[in-house]
């Protein structure tokens, strides 16, 4: 059975310490180093997520879009990725959680056992609305893997509850209309936004798209219980400073 | 007529996966089109605009020469003579009213040949409408008429680069958009794919064709065609001219296109397995990670690796026959219709006329009506290349 989310938010939430979660795009930019990076995201990670690439993903910006035609074209798989996480992921890392689309979901064979085989805690499907996501969320819900939901400033009040009502582990708070991707500064309708979610549920609230330094998690940590740090990281890992960056992250989540 | 199981479901096809960002969107498109469809002044507006705009109805053309030819009778239901030139405008200024109806100024699409984009241009500049239209850098190099078409009727053109450059990467580049401003956009999709509820909006928009096809071969014939024949790309001109005909004892075929062989080229439902595309559960050319795969075709209308679930729906259950047409064949009948009837088709409507050829040899005298679902003049550059032997961009590096 994979480490537990509820737990890990238990733990920080008791410390009044907010989640740090990296993304990374597996294999990116190259083996060699997503195995080093990886090494290094994990001692900064409370939740560590990993993204499968995909060929035509509809959520991503430019730079997780190239991330992962890059990681792709040098032969990047769902089998490859558990692969390298049995042999280089450390034992004593945080949960992960996969983020992968529907289709891949489907390709892939056995994949809600074999997640848990390779300690996924969650998993993340952003093409697969709430509506959508019967079956899926059963077969989850048997294997102790948790369906992550998502929450756009979009989305109305009445479906934010149900949405709420269902969630597993985290719900992950899209913060602002858009693709990912690095961001200036977040405007005052997502501080808004992030307290009338807040106000509907207990759950754990992890807000995610555009947070790319340790000012964005400050002016919102009051609200959320965790950060999700993609487009940034990307970036910092192309100049070599992935740990200059987490290590900021880090003292600003607490 | 319809035959949607469940609200956006064809069987176990259709659905809606998008990121949750416009779900909203969806439910409020869905609420807006089911009101619309029931309200007499804009079912007017649009019988209107479809006959004073579009020129509709268009003729049942009876294609003498051609069927002395191929040995049977042809009737091309002539989409091409619209305004604009293709179907693809049917569904165009029925999308943009209800865009203009629902508050909307600004409109985005995808276009794969052009056609569309150019149909969703038109369509704009008449109601004062903003239009921004993504399109494959490769469909803007081999469709160039239908860009400088686009940018006269005002248009903004927006070149996408990424992938494999044609219509699958334009599709991923409108949906983004629509992602980043989903309140003030209406994304005008082109094609009876994507989320529920655009495959029925979609149908019942280009339905205009089986109802006005079916109507003027029983007026003129006293009975029904034997077979009904058009074309798949993502399955608008076909669904448009299938719908009516579904419940009657009439064979349907629809026409995907081979490439330059039949294991190479954008033949979703002949070659693809159920998965997501684009929003849709439906077939979908992938590689067994479930990664989408390249497609070719000398048709840019036809060359995507996705289908609408209506017709995932409509071959499981076998009441349509989906057949293969190669860039060859498709090329040999746009000259000959070309040459012996005076038309110059599209080359994704050629793809139909192929097919009606090789059904006329194997059932001797049969009736078919063909989906004449555009007009050829957008394809003269990548014709005119190939005849004088230059490179055709026609997607072949680009195809996996
Ligand atoms: C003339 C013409 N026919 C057919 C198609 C294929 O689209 P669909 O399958 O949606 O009819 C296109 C698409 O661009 C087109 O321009």
């Amino acid at each position: 059975m994979p480490a537990d989310l509820n737990s890990t938010f238990d733990r920080l939430r008791a410390v009044y310490r907010k989640a740090l979660i990296p993304f990374l795009v597996s294999g990116y930019p190259t083996r060699e180093r997503f195995r080093e990076v990886l090494r290094t995201t994990a001692q900064f990670a409370d939740v560590l997520e990993i993204g499968i690439p995909f060929s035509d993903p509809l959520a991503d910006g430019p730079t997780i879009q190239a991330a992962s035609s890059k990681a792709l074209a040098q032969g990047v798989t769902l089998e490859g990725t558990f692969a390298e996480l049995r042999e280089h992921y450390p034992k004593s890392g945080p949960p992960l959680v996969f983020m992968i689309t529907y289709n891949q979901v489907l390709a892939a064979k056995n994949f809600i056992a074999r997640c848990n085989e390779h300690r996924a805690s969650g998993l993340i499907v952003p093409d697969l609305p709430f509506e959508e996501a019967g079956d899926l969320r059963a077969q989850c819900e048997k294997a102790g893997v948790a369906l992550v939901n998502m929450i756009a400033p979009t989305t109305s009040e009445s479906r934010a509850r149900q949405i709420a009502a269902s969630a597993h582990g985290f719900i992950y708070l899209i913060s602002v209309a858009g693709t990912t991707g690095a961001r200036g500064e977040f405007a005052p309708e997502t501080l808004t936004y992030i307290q009338k979610t807040r106000a509907l549920t207990d759950k754990p609230l992890c807000v995610g798209f555009g947070i790319s330094k340790a000012a964005h998690i400050q002016q919102l940590r009051d609200h959320a219980d965790g950060f999700i740090v993609g487009s940034a990281l990307v970036n910092a890992i192309d100049a070599g400073k992935e740990r200059e960056l987490l290590d900021e992250l880090r003292a600003a989540c607490g | 007529m319809t035959t949607t199981m469940k609200p956006g479901r064809f069987g176990v096809f259709g659905g809606r996966y998008v990121p949750e960002t416009l779900m909203a969107n969806l439910i409020e498109l869905e609420a807006a089109f089911e009101a619309a469809w029931e309200d007499k002044s804009f079912k007017a507006d649009l019988a209107a605009t479809l006959a004073d705009f579009v020129g509709r109805p268009t003729p049942l053309y009876f294609a003498e020469r051609l069927s002395g030819e191929w040995g049977g009778r042809v009737f091309l239901k002539r989409e091409d003579l619209t305004h604009t030139g293709a179907h693809k405008i049917n569904n165009a200024v029925g999308q943009a009213l209800l865009a203009k109806r629902m508050g909307k100024q600004r409109i985005v699409a995808e276009t794969g040949a052009g056609q569309h984009g150019v149909a969703t241009a038109a369509a704009c500049a008449r109601l004062g409408l903003s239009c921004r239209v993504y399109m494959g850098a490769l469909d803007c190099e081999r469709q160039q008429p239908n860009v400088a078409r686009m940018k006269l009727l005002g248009a903004e053109v927006f070149p996408c680069e990424g992938g494999t450059r044609n219509l699958k990467v334009a599709i991923n580049e409108a949906i983004r958009d629509w992602v980043a401003h989903p309140n003030e956009t209406y994304y005008l999709l082109g094609s009876a794919v994507g989320p529920h509820p655009y495959p029925t909006i979609v149908r019942e928009l280009q339905s205009v064709i089986g109802i006005e096809a079916r109507e003027q071969f029983s007026r003129r014939e006293g009975k029904l065609p034997d077979a009904v024949i058009a074309c798949v790309g993502g399955g608008s001109n076909a669904i448009g001219i299938f719908a009516p005909f579904l419940d009657d004892k009439v064979a349907l075929f629809g026409v995907e296109a081979g490439g330059d062989s039949p294991q190479h080229g954008s033949c979703t439902l002949a070659h693809g397995r159920p998965g997501v595309l684009h929003g849709a559960f439906s077939y979908v050319l992938q590689d067994g990670d479930g990664q989408i795969t390249g497609t070719h075709s000398i048709a840019p209308g036809l060359d995507y690796p996705g289908v609408g679930p209506q017709h995932s729906a409509l071959k499981d259950s076998g009441r349509v026959r989906y057949e293969i047409e190669t860039d060859e064949t498709a090329l040999a009948a746009f000259h000959e219709l070309s040459r012996i009837e005076g038309i110059l088709p599209a080359l994704e409507s050629s793809h139909a006329l192929a097919f009606a050829r090789r059904y006329l040899r194997e059932n001797k005298g049969k009736t078919v009506i063909v989906n004449l679902s555009g007009r050829g003049d957008k394809d003269l550059p990548s014709i005119m290349a190939r005849s004088t032997g230059l490179p055709a961009r026609d997607g072949g590096a680009n195809a996996r």
